[in-house]
């Protein structure tokens, strides 16, 4: 047991700390990398709760693949610093009023807690982890049985989202701008791609 | 193990911690031995098929050629750009060492043989080599020079085009195994091919994505022909331009104990991890203990990985690209709604 709480401390603590670094850091890339700590150190927390696909897929989906393209953005990104920091004065009162809300929505949300959680109840099916059944296998089962036409709509949204990506980078292949034929480039044999002359001295190769 | 220490009169915490730290180092110093020696196997397949002799002065047959370079590494000074990111220039080597041994804890070298024998082991390998980008991407742009950073922006777009495939590849496996555990995997293999060869690469329909997840895995490590993150003629040495002795040293430990780990998931996955390959009891190799069968085909898969090293050219970064997502992944998205589509129809899971 005292591993586990040893575990569950290091962890909660770490993520704590990596989420303020990342708001504290000067440098945005620097906020990407303590993003990525934080989100490695969740999955570690998931792991404790025995949610260890869940703590997988957070690693995978977020710190493997969400947080590279942040990274790979962030780290283009030709960033002015002094340029950020002119408009203080000007957004200050926004960035109050801003943190007041945050601060109310944080209190309120204490506040309820303490005053007992909301009771929500449970679909049917949600109860209890079902014994001797690995962590996929209970998660399959309800996700494919109970919550098939709520996962069909993740599926569709995820569907459209694909479809949008896919249009905004579309390029027409009849436009006139360069595109690579591969077929044409891999059917290339030596004798039409080089040829053989013997130039006169002073003269020139057509082509 | 830690039965072995609970015997010896510890608490069940102790001995399994002892057992635990007992076991890293069983696995991460013959690594790292592993590593030095399969770097000399490396140069010597490649002198030989270039018709050179590669290493021989180092020892016997040049044996300690790697030592003598770690050495060498392990004397020098360690220079830090002043124009770079100490922190970070100083961390990207150490996280891509860690990064390389961490996925080695679910490898099964034999039916009891493993560290962690946990039931999400193939989506912990998934997700640890998910990391390895970083310890590039981070020492390309740490290092605050130019082809550092364009070596940087390749392995990014490069390593998460090719972890799609080879998600979809492994999802093709588990469909056909029933399970995400690493020696679950390995016993599904049993006598697969035709009641006879220990292996899901001799089926039909898995063979295909085995050539693909054997492709993926070469531009997954950036080995050569995908090597353009450290593309000699164009990049210098890519992200490791500006590193010099150890922290440089950690990075080609790493790079080839990444290599090693996908050569041995080729043989987890396709080639039947620790089982002998043939399942006939004519001969007597189910005695022979399963660690020998598995070094065995991780042997054989560097080889091939080492002769495509020294026969194929390497690829345009665009040709790279365009088999990744227009080649790869509609290719493997298809086998996992055929396989499904067949375990489905023949009752496999009834």
């Amino acid at each position: 047991m005292t591993l586990q709480v040893v575990a569950f401390y290091l962890f909660a603590s770490i993520v704590i700390a990596s989420a303020v670094m990342v708001i504290l850091a000067r440098n945005p890339v620097h906020s990407v990398l303590w993003l990525i700590l934080a989100f490695f150190n969740a999955a570690g927390l998931m792991v404790l709760l025995h949610a260890e696909f869940i703590a997988m897929l957070v690693v995978i989906v977020y710190v493997g693949a969400v947080a590279v393209l942040f990274l790979f953005v962030v780290m283009m990104l030709d960033i002015d610093f002094a340029s950020l920091r002119a408009g203080f004065v000007k957004n200050f009162p926004l960035g109050i009023a801003v943190a007041l809300v945050l601060l109310a929505e944080l209190v309120l949300g204490i506040g309820a807690y303490r005053a007992g959680a909301l009771n929500l109840g449970a679909a049917e099916g949600t109860a209890a982890p079902i014994p001797m059944t690995s962590n996929i296998e209970s998660l399959g089962a309800v996700l494919y049985s109970e919550y098939l036409f709520l996962f069909e709509a993740a599926g569709i949204v995820l569907l459209v989202a694909m479809i949008g990506a896919i249009v905004l980078t579309h390029r027409d292949l009849r436009s006139p701008r360069a595109h690579q034929d591969i077929g044409k480039q891999v059917r290339r044999n030596p004798d039409e791609a080089t040829i053989m002359t013997q130039p006169a001295v002073g003269k020139g190769v057509d082509l | 193990m830690t039965e072995f220490f609970q015997s010896l009169g510890l608490t069940f915490e102790a001995a399994w911690f002892i057992a635990t730290i007992a076991g890293i180092l069983l696995i991460a110093l013959p690594l790292m031995l592993a590593v030095a020696m399969i770097i000399y196997v490396d140069r010597k397949v490649w002198a030989a098929i270039a018709l050179r002799r590669g290493p021989n002065v180092v020892g016997p047959f040049g044996l300690l050629q790697s030592f003598a370079d770690g050495l060498k590494v392990f004397l020098q000074e360690t220079i830090i750009p002043s124009a770079a990111n100490k922190g970070l220039f100083l961390i990207a080597p150490i996280v891509t060492f860690t990064v390389a041994l961490l996925a080695w804890a679910v490898i099964p070298f034999g039916p009891e043989a493993v560290l962690a024998d946990i039931n999400v082991g193939l989506l912990y390998v998934l997700a640890i080599s998910s990391l390895g980008v970083y310890g590039v991407v981070v020492s390309g742009w740490a290092s605050n020079s130019k082809y550092p950073f364009f070596s940087a922006m390749r392995a990014a777009a490069q390593m998460i085009s090719y972890e799609v495939s080879i998600g979809f590849v492994l999802v093709c496996v588990v469909l056909w195994a029933g399970t995400f555990n690493m020696n679950g995997i390995v016993l599904a293999q049993l006598g697969h091919g035709f009641g006879i060869v220990n292996a899901f690469a001799f089926n039909l329909l898995l063979f295909p994505m085995w050539v693909v997840f054997l492709i993926s895995a070469l531009a997954e490590t950036a080995r050569a022909p995908f090597d353009l993150t450290e593309a000699e003629s164009e990049l210098v040495a890519g992200y490791q331009t500006e590193y010099s002795s150890m922290s440089f040293a950690l990075f080609w430990l790493g790079e080839y104990a990444n290599v090693l780990l996908m050569c041995t998931l080729n043989a987890i996955l396709f080639f039947g991890g620790w089982l002998p390959p043939l399942n006939i009891d004519l001969i007597p190799w189910f005695d022979i203990p399963g660690f020998v069968w598995l070094f065995a085909k991780i042997f054989f898969f560097f080889f091939v990985f080492s002769w495509i090293k020294a026969t194929v050219p390497r690829f345009r970064y665009d040709q790279l690209m365009r088999l990744g997502w227009k080649v790869f992944l509609p290719l493997s998205l298809v086998f996992v709604v055929l396989i499904s589509g067949y375990l489905m129809a023949t009752g496999h899971y009834s």
